[in-house]
């Protein structure tokens, strides 16, 4: 299919690209931007006029759910909620049921999501079998079999010889490993951030240091191994405080963020929001802006989903005994929005975070404009107001903490591989 | 979201002591006060509750607690069903909005909660029908409100004003929701010097921000005090990494005779039960002149007919 977009807002956050072009697709690939090729004789025409054409988002963190947890989502309904998201590649951790430790599994996982011809989906293996964090899983089969990481989840890894072989292992092969730090012995009892709101609302506190400590044993051990690291989640300042001076320093460590993350802090726990109930915990205002700052000059590469869709009834319990999670996919792009807005951010940088440096973490060839490069791409209205609410969501997850606000950015067309994957229903 | 006041802002169901007003607490203690003499009377009944269906909803065990409800409740001539849940549907799997449904559908009109997990009652709450009225009778580590009325009460009672008085807190603070809901009614009636009193690991982060003053040496926090409020020591606590041992415990935040006189000489003693005694208080001190801790069981059953009174006729 031959495709002309016209009238549109190109922005290409690598080729600092901002300006009003056509562009032109064919055979699946970016052909031309601004002048149609010879002979060009386009099958279907979309007019962007007053939207904004961008490389599809690519998401480092997706529950889809599958294997195992089925009846709370199914990669049917999430692959739709990832193309209404705008976003085109996304990661999914292995904490499945089974965890994806296996090459079937994974072959599986990339089987049945190709077969849906939506989004590209890029396993995480898990780094020790079972998620137990005992031995060590066979990672170069399991990236034969189409890991492009290796991480462990939200379970413990606090045996640090094990973390330091896992480390060494996966450098072996050059496979990054993907980590969120969190010291388990600190966080175990733990369900929000240790401070002055959950010891008014007497819910058990994980600290910070539970962050920075692990954050620190991750860095020096990435040190002593030389394994490249990606720091899942980062929500402390503190912790932005460590990876801005690791980087500094040098050291090839990249880092992301949940989209959740940039805007709420345990004050929106209010009385027992469960819906709030987010794994890292929401922590202060004072960390919520040093998340913000850090994606703003960089020391923060990405910012994720974190999509974890929930059950009602698994968010329908006592604060604690909740699910924590939220679900993310279709948010992704309107909180990168407020935030770009809110923080001052050239539109340009704010998408790159969605883009190209999520691409470069994960080193796809995704996340560009180029003629030439695969026609992913995220056309959307920047200025479109829609509310937030479970029928506006095609994720089977409902769960949100900002269920009932209205949020501006709306995804138009979502393009996969030169193919209109997505058509937003005109409203 | 906080749901405790209707539209009139008349109290639909009492959750927690934060976010209600001095006044609404006075009132709550004059109401209280007209029940006393009820309970002091031959024949200690009103029929202000006639026909009413008040469950005991009890996810955790509790005796004095829920027996003081069922007392208040029957004062006031409401019919009572006790459940004592952990021993029956939370074993069957059902969770707890599904108990709730199926005894709202039972024609329930008031719910008394308690649950091991902090916000259980706004929970319920949140979820019942509009005219059944929940009572917070204790949720995990957060709000215990009745408790903290009733100890308001008590103050009151025996200290006549709140504005000049020094209340320190003794013990616990971490894990009790006791704790927490007499801060909020201490600092809500005007107490001018709230002072909490334990070793670090029993404190919880950010404590000041209730607006209490954090003392580690009973020495320096009991001194000039007016009223002293101890807190039950759960025996867990007695092992892992928080307390080495209750004999330290009791040599460092136990309340003795000795201790006690650091206080003012007219100070008053109170405490939640059920005491363990040497462990956070000296026998001599439980059964000594200044103890007020019967007195507070008393007024208790008060508290609660006035609380469900209010709550019935909002």
């Amino acid at each position: 299919m031959k495709i002309h977009i016209k009238n549109g807002r190109l922005i290409d956050p690598k080729n600092h690209l901002d300006r009003k072009a056509d562009l032109f697709i064919a055979a699946g690939k970016v052909v031309s931007i601004g002048d149609p090729p010879q002979g060009f004789n386009a099958s279907h025409e979309i007019d962007a006029n007053g939207l904004v054409v961008c490389p599809g988002l690519v998401d480092l963190s997706a529950r889809l759910r599958e294997p195992g947890y089925e009846y709370r989502a199914t990669l049917e309904s999430e692959m739709e909620a990832a193309i209404a998201g705008g976003i085109t590649s996304l990661a999914c951790p292995p904490d499945t049921d089974p965890p994806l430790d296996e090459p079937g599994l994974v072959e599986m996982l990339k089987y049945r999501a190709r077969s849906l011809n939506q989004a590209h989906v890029f396993p995480v293996g898990a780094l020790t079998q079972g998620l137990l964090g005992e031995n060590l899983t066979e990672m170069a089969e399991l990236r034969d079999a189409g890991c492009v990481a290796f991480s462990h989840a939200e379970k413990p890894l606090d045996n640090a010889l094990v973390m330091m072989r896992a480390m060494q292992y996966a450098s072996t092969f050059d496979l990054p490993v993907w980590l969120r730090a969190q010291d388990a012995s600190l966080s175990k009892i733990g369900v929000a951030h240790e401070g002055e709101v959950a010891t008014r609302l007497g819910l058990p506190g994980i600290p910070t240091c539970a962050e920075t400590i692990a954050l620190s044993k991750i860095l020096r051990l990435a040190e002593e191994t030389g394994a490249r690291v990606h720091i899942c989640r980062i929500s402390s300042s503190e912790g932005v405080e460590i990876i801005r001076q690791a980087k500094k320093q040098g050291l090839p460590v990249t880092c992301d963020v949940s989209a959740n993350h940039i805007h709420l802090s345990d004050r929106d726990i209010g009385f027992f929001d469960s819906n709030c109930h987010l794994i890292p915990p929401l922590r202060s205002l004072r960390d919520r802006d040093a998340l913000k700052r850090g994606l703003k000059d960089g020391t923060i590469d990405a910012v994720c989903s974190d999509h974890t869709p929930v059950d009602d009834d698994a968010k329908l319990l006592p604060f604690a005994e909740a699910e924590a999670g939220a679900t993310g996919l279709e948010l992704l792009l309107p909180l990168t929005l407020k935030w770009a807005e809110e923080s001052n951010v050239p539109l340009t940088d704010a998408l790159s975070r969605v883009t190209s440096r999520p691409a470069d973490v994960l080193g796809i060839e995704s996340g560009i404009l180029s003629p030439g490069a695969v026609a992913d791409l995220c056309i959307f209205a920047p200025d479109t107001y829609w509310k937030i609410e479970p029928k506006s969501l095609k994720s089977q997850g409902k769960n949100t903490p900002f269920l009932g606000l209205e949020m501006k950015g709306r995804v138009r067309y979502t393009l996969v591989g030169g193919h209109i994957v997505y058509e937003a229903t005109p409203s | 979201m906080q749901r405790q006041l209707n539209k009139n802002g008349e109290l639909q169901h009492l959750l927690t002591i934060e976010g209600l007003s001095a006044a609404m607490l006075h009132h709550i203690l004059d109401t209280a006060e007209s029940f006393v003499g009820v309970t002091e009377r031959e024949v200690k009944k009103v029929p202000l509750l006639r026909g009413k269906a008040i469950f005991n909803l009890f996810f955790e065990p509790s005796t004095r607690t829920r027996t003081t409800f069922e007392i208040a409740a029957k004062r006031l001539s409401a019919d009572v069903i006790n459940l004592n849940i952990s021993a029956s549907s939370q074993s069957k799997g059902e969770t707890l909005l599904d108990t709730v449904n199926n005894l709202s559908a039972m024609h329930a009109d008031m719910f008394i909660v308690r649950h091991a997990q902090s916000g259980a009652a706004h929970l319920i709450a949140n979820h019942v029908a509009p005219e059944i009225h929940v009572i917070n009778a204790g949720d995990g580590r957060h709000a215990h409100p009745t408790q903290a009325l009733l100890d308001m009460y008590t103050i009151r009672h025996f200290k006549r004003d709140f504005h000049e008085l020094k209340v320190a807190i003794i013990g616990d603070i971490m894990h009790s929701r006791v704790a927490r809901s007499q801060i909020h009614a201490l600092t809500t009636l005007g107490v001018p010097e709230v002072r909490v009193i334990a070793p670090k690991t029993l404190l919880p982060k950010g404590v000041e921000h209730l607006g209490v003053h954090p003392y580690h040496d009973m020495a320096k926090g009991l001194k000039d005090v007016d009223v002293l409020l101890m807190l039950r020591l759960q025996n867990e606590r007695m092992q892992g990494a928080l307390l080495p041992s209750a004999q330290e415990y009791f040599k460092y935040y136990g309340l003795t005779p000795e201790k006690l006189a650091l206080a003012k000489p007219d100070a008053i003693v109170m405490h939640p039960g059920p005491m363990n005694r040497g462990i956070e208080i000296d026998s001599a001190v439980a059964d000594g002149p200044q103890s007020v801790i019967l007195p507070q069981v008393t007024f208790g059953i008060a508290v609660r007919m006035a609380v469900m009174s209010i709550l019935a006729g909002s």
